[in-house]
């Protein structure tokens, strides 16, 4: 029974070990709570539901993409029967969500996607000369 | 199944007529029965007036986020200005009064577009309007269209084009390393009514737009009383760029 310390020791050692990944995720505030979006500042009515917009606005972005490049026909009639331009910087951008940071980013940075979309399409309010820096930063 | 030899032959005979006759339909069809063909009338003399003049090509530069790249091989060119035996091969301008004069050269937007043949993924098409638009969420950079394109209207982007857009126009996309882009005829204008920016920026309004299957369009009214030409018409594209002389 002489060697008792030396199997709890290994046991705690063993134990530490294993829950390491718990305790570092307490130790750096990580919640499964996603992240906060920044509310659109202006815009109280998005072209469709919240609920739909969460789960299929890629969807619905290509939708409006094809609409508008394939069929030459700019404008998006949404939920609120109101008419859009279909413009991703113009319109979801400028109009409505504001910064792509603020908004998309978050919640793709968390779901670890990242869209080719900003690769061509413009950040609202950011200049060329920091249009360098945007790529890279991706 | 008893079919006879001469049954048969009958039934491959009419097949493979009928087949042919719906490609000639279809070949036909798209030219004649187009109610609207976009076209450009440029007059070079009127241009000629300013031969430091870049009015167009800045505002077409402006507009569509066209990247200034000073390395030659990877120019990237929507509207530009070279000389009439470049432009016009073939021709012979030794004693011609507009050998020296610049032309405006840009997408013709042809009847039957070579490029649009060979493109493996539609990213570039021909418009009910006979516009040849360019679709850069498909375009895979195989650049079969410009190898295909006889005017060299088609750039591919080698680099990345965004450290070359000085001022960029965020109501444009830009496009992104390994795509080819090209003048659109400013699609995102005509739908809103609007002239293609070049012509709308002319300060000599040498660029004239209109539909030229309209014969009482004012391009119509041009082209039927002036002399003009066509680049490289032997190839039967079909341009839809005139030159008036």
């Amino acid at each position: 029974m002489r060697d008792r310390p030396v199997i709890y020791g290994g046991l705690a050692v063993f134990l530490a070990v294993i829950t390491l990944p718990f305790w570092r995720g307490i130790e750096s505030g990580v919640t499964t709570k996603g992240p906060e979006l920044a509310r659109p500042a202006t815009a109280r009515q998005c072209v469709a539901s919240t609920e739909f917009m969460k789960s299929s606005h890629m969807l619905l972005l290509m939708e409006m993409r094809d609409q508008a490049v394939r069929s030459g026909d700019p404008w998006y009639v949404g939920a609120g029967h109101g008419t859009y331009t279909i413009s991703l910087t113009g319109t979801c951008l400028e109009q409505c969500h504001g910064s792509k940071t603020e908004f998309c980013d978050r919640c793709h940075d968390y779901a670890g996607v990242a869209p080719g979309c900003w690769s061509c399409h413009l950040d609202a309010g950011h200049s060329t000369g920091s249009l360098t820096a945007m790529r890279s930063s991706r | 199944m008893n079919l006879s030899r001469k049954a048969f032959l009958r039934v491959s005979c009419f097949s493979l007529l009928g087949a042919a006759m719906r490609k000639t339909a279809a070949a036909f069809g798209s030219t004649f029965s187009r109610k609207v063909q976009w076209g450009m009338a440029v007059d070079i003399r009127k241009c000629a007036r300013r031969p430091e003049c870049t009015a167009c090509i800045d505002v077409c530069d402006q507009a569509h986020n066209v990247p200034r790249v000073p390395d030659k091989r990877h120019e990237v060119r929507w509207i530009w200005k070279d000389t009439p035996e470049h432009a016009f091969e073939g021709e012979d301008f030794r004693y011609s009064s507009i050998a020296k004069l610049p032309v405006m050269l840009m997408c013709n937007h042809c009847d039957d577009p070579p490029c649009v043949r060979v493109c493996p993924t539609q990213a570039t098409w021909k418009r009910e309007d006979g516009i040849v638009a360019m679709d850069w969420h498909r375009c895979i950079g195989c650049r079969y269209c410009m190898a295909a394109c006889p005017y060299e209207s088609r750039s591919f982007n080698w680099v990345d084009p965004r450290p070359y857009i000085k001022t960029a126009n965020p109501e444009f996309p830009t496009r992104t390393k390994g795509v080819v882009e090209k003048c659109t005829f400013c699609v995102e204008r005509i739908s809103q009514g609007r002239e293609p920016a070049c012509v709308e920026a002319c300060p000599e309004k040498a660029l004239i737009f209109g539909n030229v299957m309209d014969a009482n369009s004012e391009i119509r009214r041009m082209l039927s009383s002036r002399d003009h030409v066509t680049r490289k018409p032997e190839l039967g594209t079909g341009p839809n760029v005139f030159y008036l002389l």
